[in-house]
Formats: structure tokens, C-alpha cells, sequence
């Protein structure tokens, strides 16, 4: 007698997560093609509809429960994806520089304040500042060269409020271009800062 | 790894006399042979006729023509002589002598050999012995005679020992043949430090394959190699001990850690530091500490090179809004610019035995090998053509010049004579090869 009331329940159970979560699914938005039609829905019997309504209004107070639960989770998987995003986000956007020079163009001062925001924001997070060059030149000089760009995007981050302590730089010259090959589309490309985060 | 540096092995080297100098009077004009300010204008015909097997056997004969291809390759190396045609000898070396009394001058002035070079070779068991002798046909004078015994192994660097003499009786100067080329090679992402001997001879990969390594330095006993590596995602410096084929981390201050180079007379060297936040270069000890800030301005200091007795220093600023090549004076601090045709002018190398300083300057895109007086301003362009021609570096004479050219393609390593004459590859080895430096003359 008690076996079988725990598969009954169990099998309740089930019946109610997978209600739920099809509730759920529904309320991602609204379809733009319109309903489908579903071959199974047809063939549901008269009989089965009443069950399932039956059994649907049976368990509807834990089954508000559940579904609180599952939009708050899906909320808190939300937020941190966003997050998530943003932090990529402020990471992956690169600055350019005029060849043989390390001053910060307008452009390249937009794209640091959203960094400066992110940063303030994140008083935890540490980021590396990389220096690139183009393959003109001579390796030794675009070394410093590099180092010297990833030094003044730190120092406009600096002066804008963020934390030294969250910055390092490191310059790799001419090594490690962003694209192979010559010629200015692919040199503009590949004089640049970039930015990831720090190693634990 | 240092075979050519063995000589200090023949230890029956201490048998190499002088046979027979006739004439030993004037010293004034012992160096005229070679015109310094013009050496590689007119190249002075040398004969040699093959050496002889002074001792029976083939093995003697073998070792005797051995003897002679590596003295032929390694005089004509040196951009100095051309060989005068063997059709062309009035006399069959195989029917005479190779001491003075065997020699009619006469013969080889007759065909305008202005120098002449005898050689013969006997071996007495596991011995070798080896004499060679230098001639003046036009003076009737013997220059210079020298008898060399080692062991069968030894015979490169008994052949050497006598060019070394060869080109230090004519120039006054010696150390090319006791020399060794150290240089950065390796594709990209597999970049180690090799070395191999003056000629491109007895290559060895020194170091292991790392991500990125650049400029590496000799110091002044040859003995060690100061060169960056980026290991941990970090510039350091490092200092391989080349006795020992061990490295050792040297600085790895915050930022990058580049450019080594030694000065002379001291056991630092200066480099391009960053953790004050700007490039600048500083004198650091023996062991890595910051002794000295020798540059202060804002922007990309870089690139060290010492004049030969270490009092100045030459080294590329963007102070002026381009990378130039500017000079220090070490002891009163002060800094004049050296360059000012172009844009770009970087990688300046001190030659070691005057004031002239090798440089690497672009123009319209291409980069060439310059040489420019540190006292007159005086420059001019070595290099030419297909590609790029950068890194140059001195030999220890001052009478060659190593650089990196991609005008086959990849970038490898060449060598020419001062004046940019003779230009041709150093080594046949695949892949790329970057940023050489010659050591100094082994003691």
C-alpha cells in the first residue's frame, strides 16, 4: 500500500514538472508564425483531456510555487549572462593607433571610458592591457613601442579614476598580429591595444 | 658547442714559431697592405698553391687538401683577397718546396700575386703538424711563419689559428676567426638562440624553443649570452652560460625587460626597463639590480650599444617624435642625436675597434643597413635592393658585418664586408633567422 501511493506520487510529480516547464516555455514570447497544429493534440481522447485537467488542477497550488522558482532562476540566469556579456563586452572592444605612435586617438578614448565604467564598477576585476604593432619596423623597437601603447591606455585609465592596482601591461610588437598579411587594411588592424583578464 | 674556441686545447699550439724571417728591418709600413679606409675597393690577388703531404701515407695527403680548402674559404671569407686562378702558376707546386730557399719569387710576381701562402702537412703517429708560411714576392720577404701540432680534430682550428695571423700581419687587427655569430631562430611561437662560428660553421640551438625571444647580447669574455625571453607571459632577461649551457634569469622587473646589452670594461649591462611606467634604459649590476638611470625622457628609449671602451653609448629614442639613433656621454650624462635623414632610424651597433656605428634606417617603406661616424655625422647606405636589411652587428675587427634580409624571402641571416662589398648568406639553414650579434675575439 505505501509503494504504491510513492509511485503514484512520484509519478504526479513528473506530471507536474513537465507542465510547468511547458507553461514556462510558453511564456518566452509570443510565436510570430502563428500555432502549429500538433498531430498528438488531435488524437488526445476525450478521456485523457479530462484527466489531465483533472490532475492539473489537483496539484495547481505547488505548481505556482514551482513556477516562481523557475522565473526566478531563469531571471538570475539572465542577469548573469547579461553580466557576463557586458564584461566581454568591455574586454573585447580593441583601440587602434596611427602607425609609430602611441597617443590615444578620439575613438580610442570613447571606447576606454567605457572601460573606466566597467572597471569602477568592478573594483575586483584585473585586466591586462596588451601592446601591439604593425610588421613595419624592427622587432626590438616595436617591443618598446607596444609597451609603450598598453602604458598610456593604463595611465588614461588611471588619470580616469580606475584602480593602477587592477591593471597590468605587457607588449608583444610585432608577434602577434591580429591579421597576417600586408599592406594598411591589415596594418591598421593590427596596431592596437588589447585587453583580457588577469590570470588567477 | 665551442669547438672553435678550443684552440686553448692545442696545447702543442706553443710549438708555432716564427721559421724564417730574411728581412725583419722596417716596421713602419708592417700594415700597408691593406687600405683601411678603402680595404674591399681593390681585393689583393693572393696565391696558394695546394699544400703538400710532407710524410707518407693517404691520410697525410687528405689532410693536406682539407688544410687547404678550409684556408682558401676561410682568407676569400674575409672579403680582402681574391685567389689568383691556379692555370695560371708558372710553376707546379707539386715539384717544389714551401720554405723560402724552394721559391723563386720571381715566378709569382710574374703573375701579379701580391701575396703567397705555402702550406704542408706530416703526420708523426696520432700527430698532425702543420706549417704554413705567408710571402710578400713583390718585397722578396717572408711575413710571416708559423708550425701547428694537435690532434687530426684539430686541424680547423689550427688553419684558423694561421689566417687569424694572416689578417693581423696585413690589418693589425685580429679576432675575426675567433669568433662566433649568436642569433634568434625558429618559426614563430618555437623562437630559441642558436649559435654557430664566424663562417656559419658548427650550428647549435643553445636554448629551448620558447613564444617569443628577441636580441640577444654577447659579453665581453664570449663566454655568456644576455637575450629576452618571454617565459610565463612575462619579458625577462636571461643570461645563458654557455660553459655551463645553462640559463639563468636575470631581470624580470614589471614591464618589459629588453635590449640587453654588456658594457665593456664592467660586468653590467644596460637595458630597456618599464616598471617606472616609461621605456628607459638603465645600467644594471652583474646580478640584475638597477645600479643607474641612464635616459629620463618621456617616451621609447631602447636599443643600448656601447662604444669599444665603454664610455659612450649609442641607442634609439623617440624623443623627438621618430625613433633616432642619439649618443650619450656615460660619465657627463649628456645626449646629442646622430641621425636625422629619415624616419625611422633604429638597431645601432658600436663597432668595436672605431667610432662607427652600423644602423638599420627605413625609407619609403624599405629598411637598409647605414654606417655613420659618431664623431663627423658622416653616413653612408651599405645595403640596397629586394627586401629588407636590418640587425646589423659588427664583427670583432670591425672588418665584417652580419644583418638579417628578407630579400629571398624569409628573413635570414647575411654578411658582408664594411663597405657593404661581399654581401652573401652566412648559413644554409631552413626557416627564419633574426637579430644576430658577433661575439667578441676569444682571448
Amino acid at each position: 500500500m505505501v509503494k504504491k501511493i510513492n509511485i503514484r506520487f512520484i509519478l504526479f510529480c513528473i506530471l507536474v514538472i513537465s507542465l510547468a516547464a511547458a507553461v514556462s516555455c510558453a511564456k518566452t514570447g509570443p510565436d510570430p508564425d502563428g500555432d502549429e497544429i500538433r498531430d498528438e493534440e488531435i488524437s488526445e481522447t476525450e478521456d485523457e483531456r479530462s484527466e489531465r485537467q483533472r490532475r492539473a488542477e489537483e496539484g495547481s497550488g505547488i505548481d505556482e510555487q514551482e513556477l516562481d522558482d523557475e522565473e526566478r532562476a531563469a531571471a538570475e540566469e539572465q542577469r548573469k549572462e547579461e553580466e557576463e556579456k557586458e564584461k566581454e563586452d568591455v574586454l573585447s572592444e580593441k583601440i587602434y593607433f596611427e602607425f609609430d605612435d602611441s597617443s590615444l586617438t578620439r575613438e580610442a578614448r570613447d571606447v576606454l571610458q567605457r572601460k573606466v565604467e566597467w572597471l569602477r564598477d568592478n573594483p575586483d576585476e584585473c585586466i591586462v592591457i596588451e601592446g601591439h604593432c604593425d610588421e613595419r619596423g624592427t622587432d626590438e623597437y616595436n617591443l618598446a613601442l607596444g609597451s609603450r601603447r598598453a602604458e598610456s591606455v593604463k595611465d588614461y585609465l588611471v588619470k580616469a579614476g580606475v584602480d593602477g592596482d587592477q591593471l597590468s601591461t605587457i607588449s608583444y610588437g610585432e608577434e602577434r598580429p591580429a591579421e597576417e598579411g600586408s599592406g594598411e587594411e591589415v596594418w591598421e588592424k593590427n596596431r592596437r591595444a588589447e585587453f583580457r583578464f588577469c590570470r588567477d | 658547442m665551442t669547438r672553435v674556441f678550443r684552440f686553448c686545447l692545442i696545447t702543442a699550439v706553443i710549438a708555432a714559431a716564427v721559421l724564417f724571417v730574411p728581412f725583419s728591418g722596417s716596421c713602419q709600413d708592417e700594415y700597408d697592405y691593406i687600405n683601411i679606409s678603402e680595404p674591399f675597393a681593390d681585393k689583393i690577388p693572393m696565391a696558394m698553391p695546394v699544400f703538400k703531404a710532407l710524410s707518407e701515407g693517404d691520410t697525410v695527403e687528405q689532410a693536406a687538401v682539407n688544410a687547404y680548402e678550409i684556408m682558401q674559404e676561410s682568407l676569400s671569407y674575409t672579403g680582402y683577397f681574391k685567389m689568383v686562378d691556379r692555370k695560371a702558376f708558372l710553376v707546379d707546386p707539386e715539384n717544389q718546396g714551401i720554405t723560402p730557399k724552394d721559391i723563386n719569387l720571381k715566378n709569382w710576381r710574374d703573375i701579379g700575386a701580391e701575396l703567397l701562402i705555402t702550406g704542408g702537412v706530416r703526420r708523426k703517429a696520432d700527430v698532425l703538424q702543420m706549417e704554413f708560411r705567408l710571402f710578400d714576392p713583390y718585397r722578396g720577404s717572408v711575413l710571416l711563419g708559423k708550425r701547428y701540432t694537435g690532434s687530426t680534430g684539430d686541424q680547423r682550428e689550427m688553419v684558423l689559428k694561421f689566417c687569424s695571423e694572416v689578417i693581423r700581419s696585413l690589418t693589425g687587427r685580429r679576432g675575426l676567426f675567433e669568433s662566433r655569430i649568436a642569433f634568434v631562430g625558429g618559426e614563430k611561437g618555437q623562437r630559441a638562440v642558436y649559435a654557430c662560428d664566424f663562417d656559419g660553421q658548427n650550428l647549435v640551438r643553445l636554448t629551448d624553443p620558447q613564444d617569443i625571444v628577441v636580441s640577444p647580447a654577447w659579453s665581453p669574455d664570449g663566454g655568456s649570452l644576455a637575450y629576452t625571453e618571454y617565459s610565463d607571459d612575462h619579458p625577462n632577461i636571461y643570461v645563458f652560460d654557455l660553459e655551463a649551457g645553462q640559463k639563468k634569469r636575470f631581470a624580470s622587473y614589471e614591464g618589459i625587460n629588453l635590449t640587453p646589452a654588456w658594457q665593456p670594461g664592467s660586468q653590467g649591462l644596460a637595458a630597456t626597463l618599464s616598471f617606472e611606467g616609461d621605456e628607459n634604459i638603465y645600467l644594471l649590476t652583474g646580478t640584475g639590480k638597477v645600479d643607474k638611470k641612464l635616459t629620463d625622457s618621456w617616451g621609447v628609449d631602447v636599443s643600448p650599444s656601447f662604444s669599444p671602451d665603454g664610455s659612450r653609448m649609442a641607442f634609439v629614442s623617440n624623443r623627438s617624435g621618430s625613433p633616432q639613433v642619439y649618443v650619450m656621454d656615460l660619465e657627463s650624462g649628456s645626449v646629442s642625436r646622430l641621425t636625422y635623414d629619415g624616419k625611422y632610424n633604429t638597431q645601432p651597433d658600436w663597432s668595436p675597434v672605431s667610432d662607427k656605428i652600423v644602423y638599420s634606417g627605413m625609407k619609403n617603406g624599405d629598411i637598409n643597413i647605414y654606417v655613420i661616424d659618431a664623431e663627423s655625422g658622416e653616413k653612408s647606405r651599405l645595403t640596397s635592393g629586394k627586401g629588407s636589411n636590418e640587425a646589423p652587428s659588427w664583427s670583432p675587427d670591425g672588418s665584417m658585418i652580419v644583418f638579417t634580409s628578407t630579400r629571398s624571402g624569409l628573413p635570414q641571416l647575411y654578411v658582408m664586408t664594411a663597405s657593404g662589398t661581399d654581401q652573401r648568406r652566412l648559413l644554409d639553414m631552413p626557416g627564419p633567422q633574426k637579430l644576430p650579434d658577433w661575439s667578441p675575439a676569444r682571448q
